[in-house]
């Protein structure tokens, strides 16, 4: 019923999404992007189309809408994926909705003993940093990524991982959080804050050097002696607990520079939108990350190409001036509208393409109504796969 | 100047404006253009960026704005919107500066990474600041009088919103006295009283809907005032109630459609009729459901502004349409 409207931006090469979620080697899938762009909306199509084209799929969602989350069966919160019924074909789709405290907590639980985990798990910082402080959000899901993914290796239950990753603040945080959570605790400050807890009392002012003495009695004097306290004892129990704290983040960046791991930055045809689908794409490219390829969603299209904004508008006007018949001129300044609002569109996504001219685009047409069910998220991806 | 005489709301005690909204849905514009209908009539406004985006600048046509207060836009009959975007590691160091006259030690802080720390391995830190800067301008005093009779933040997303705002509460958990905890009091005082006045802005779809409900009753449950839930974006359909019905059901007048259609000179018009219906039918649709969301909205019980559709992208002439609009409907 739709045809494609012509104005394909010259240039960028089309982004074969059958062909990358097809690929057996292709074993990650990461869909970036600002929030309110159809990140969570794409991954859960890609997920489906690859599940029913018969590989064996999770997808990680964050933060799904209400009835999207229902019709994955994700009921309720249980960070671990649950079978998705009613896909069709051979393969499986699995979908789990990330916990983020919980996440946080089995990783306390895995690494440390039950005595200094309950430590851990009872401080009132950890507390608030696992359940309210954002942020925690970008490290736990790579870490759940992480997990997933050595489940898959190990015991073949999923070939295809699909990821929604956070809405992040900005592009930055996604990628630097496991970075930044790793140099900050194995980094001075940490020692700083840890050494009172080490080597006992107020020893520490006398034992480290003067600039670390400086800011320990500073410290003292803005945080109070209480919040101190509270913050060594959990930084010194993070530090022991996650002494390869680095080393893990670490890994989970290389997991995402590996063969398998494929990028898909996620926008809408707006100009915020694709500002920032610029600046993940940089920084992708920055940090050698695979990008597979833009998927530019919610574009519009016409049944009716052939006739322009301008001329619809004209003819609405004669319609209009001969007065036989309101609703035709009505009907023709619709698609008019229309015209205009697919070229704005166009123009948007130009000013990307002409920047990055090698990146393959997957183009995802304007759903008339709201997507929450299986078959919703199926046209989705068939519109993706062109 | 002259009042609007419509029932909107009246934020005349509100001295900071909150303003958040689902990604995408413009809260960086709406902010603007409050900040701009604000100041009219002579009044001097603030409007704050926290995220880092320079999202402002961009509105505003302007180079990327530094860590200080800097007049953008002149609102109609001679009032000044200021913005500032915050620098969240400049503002720990003045923080820090103010607070504690910390000099040397500011700057050992910073070589141990003590700067990083706050800013970015634990942004709940980073929400302490940039909501103590928001409160710094709401106190700021200049001649004898209120600096601006009104700061408006630009706020994260509603799905971080009350956790931004609440972030003092949190503290206040952890620092059980002190002078943070005095800060982190005196902060949570201002956002949980009638000065602040958090607005949602949504539009008429299902997911910015349905979060703007679970932001509204999270911030209450916070303690935290809705303001206004600002419907942005909102376009009036150009078919009549009843075409749209027929247009739904497939049952528009195809031969008048293209007897007109020929009239007019177009070619095919058999063929385009029938694309015309298909467009039709996807319009019904789509204010359909723009009605079932309207009604969504109106259920939540607060106050609701409508902001037009403009052509994209926003710019300068666009913000003082939605300030025009805001006033038009009472934002004073």
């Amino acid at each position: 019923m739709t045809a494609r409207t012509a104005t394909r931006p010259a240039g960028s090469p089309v982004l074969d999404v059958d062909a990358l979620i097809d690929d057996p080697a292709t074993r990650t899938i990461v869909c970036c992007g600002s929030g309110g762009v159809g990140k969570t909306t794409t991954a859960a199509a890609l997920g489906l189309r690859a599940a029913e084209r018969g590989r064996s799929v999770v997808v990680l969602t964050i933060d799904p809408a209400r009835r999207l989350a229902q019709s994955l069966g994700l009921g309720a919160l249980d960070n671990t994926p649950a079978r998705v019924p009613g896909t069709r074909g051979d393969g499986d789709l699995f979908a789990m909705m990330l916990d983020m405290k919980r996440t946080f907590d089995e990783v306390v639980e895995a690494h440390a003993d039950p005595e200094r985990a309950a430590t851990i798990l009872a401080n009132p910082f950890y507390q608030s940093m696992s359940s309210s402080f954002a942020g925690t959000q970008e490290y736990m899901a790579m870490e759940k990524l992480g997990q997933l993914r050595a489940a898959a290796d190990r015991d073949g239950t999923w070939d295809l991982i699909v990821v929604d990753t956070p809405p992040a603040r900005s592009a930055l945080d996604f990628l630097d959080a496991p970075a930044r959570l790793g140099s900050f605790l194995d980094g001075r400050f940490i020692r700083v804050l840890a050494a009172p807890a080490k080597v006992g009392g107020r020893a520490y002012l006398r034992v480290v050097s003067m600039g670390v003495g400086a800011v320990g009695s500073v410290l003292t004097r803005i945080l109070g002696a209480g919040f101190l306290a509270d913050l060594q004892t959990f930084v010194a129990a993070l530090d022991t607990t996650f002494g390869g704290f680095r080393a893990r983040a670490e890994q989970t960046y290389a997991l995402l520079q590996a063969p398998g791991t494929a990028f898909l930055v996620v926008a809408a045809p707006e100009p915020d939108a694709l500002r920032e689908a610029a600046y993940f794409t940089e920084r992708l490219h920055d940090d050698q990350m695979p990008l597979a390829g833009l998927v530019v969603s919610r574009l519009l299209d016409t049944p009716a190409p052939q006739l322009g904004a301008e001329e619809a508008t004209a003819a609405a006007a004669r319609v209009s001036a001969a007065g036989t018949s309101p609703l035709t001129a009505r009907l023709l300044t619709l698609h008019a509208d229309r015209m205009r609002a697919i070229a704005a569109q166009e123009r948007v996504l130009a000013r990307y393409t002409a920047a990055f001219p090698q990146v393959p685009l997957a183009r995802a047409r304007a759903q008339a109504g709201d997507v929450h069910d299986l078959e919703g998220l199926r046209a989705v991806g068939a519109s993706l796969a062109g | 100047m002259a009042r609007p005489t419509s029932g909107g709301p009246s934020f005349a005690d509100v001295d900071l404006h909150v303003v958040s909204g689902k990604g995408g849905t413009g809260k960086t514009t709406v902010a603007a253009a409050l900040a701009l209908a604000l100041a009219a009539g002579g009044r001097t406004t603030l409007l704050m960026e926290v995220e880092g985006r320079q999202g402002i600048a961009q509105l505003f046509d302007s180079a990327p704005l530094p860590y200080e207060e800097r007049r953008v836009a002149v609102a109609p009959d001679g009032g000044d919107v200021y913005a500032l975007a915050v620098d969240t590691e400049a503002a720990l160091m003045e923080y820090l500066e103010t607070f504690y006259h910390l000099g040397r030690a500011g700057r050992a802080l910073r070589a141990v990474g003590a700067v990083d720390f706050a800013t970015t391995v634990a942004p709940g830190l980073r929400d302490v600041l940039l909501t103590g800067k928001a409160y710094e301008a709401v106190g700021s005093r200049r001649g004898g009088r209120r600096r601006y009779d009104a700061v408006v933040l630009d706020a994260p997303p509603t799905g971080r919103v009350t956790r931004f705002l609440n972030v003092n509460a949190e503290v206040a958990g952890l620092a059980k006295v002190g002078p943070i905890r005095t800060q982190a009091d005196s902060i949570m005082g201002l956002l949980r009283s009638s000065r602040t006045a958090v607005h949602l802005v949504t539009l008429l779809e299902e997911m910015p809907t349905q979060e703007t409900g679970d932001a509204a009753a999270e911030l209450a449950a916070a303690g935290l005032r809705v303001g206004a839930v600002v419907v942005n974006r909102v376009t009036t359909p150009v078919l009549r109630t009843r075409e749209l019905a027929a247009a739904a059901r497939g049952d528009l007048p195809r031969e008048q459609v293209c007897e007109t259609l020929a009239l007019a000179g177009l070619a095919d018009v058999g063929v385009l009729a029938d694309a015309l219906a298909v467009e039709a039918a996807q319009a019904a649709t789509r204010a359909s459901l723009q009605r079932r969301e309207r009604l969504a909205v109106a259920a939540l019980g607060h106050p609701v502004l409508e902001l037009p559709e403009l052509p994209a992208p926003p710019d300068l002439g666009g913000l003082y349409e939605l300030a025009d609009a805001l006033r038009r409907q009472g934002v004073t």
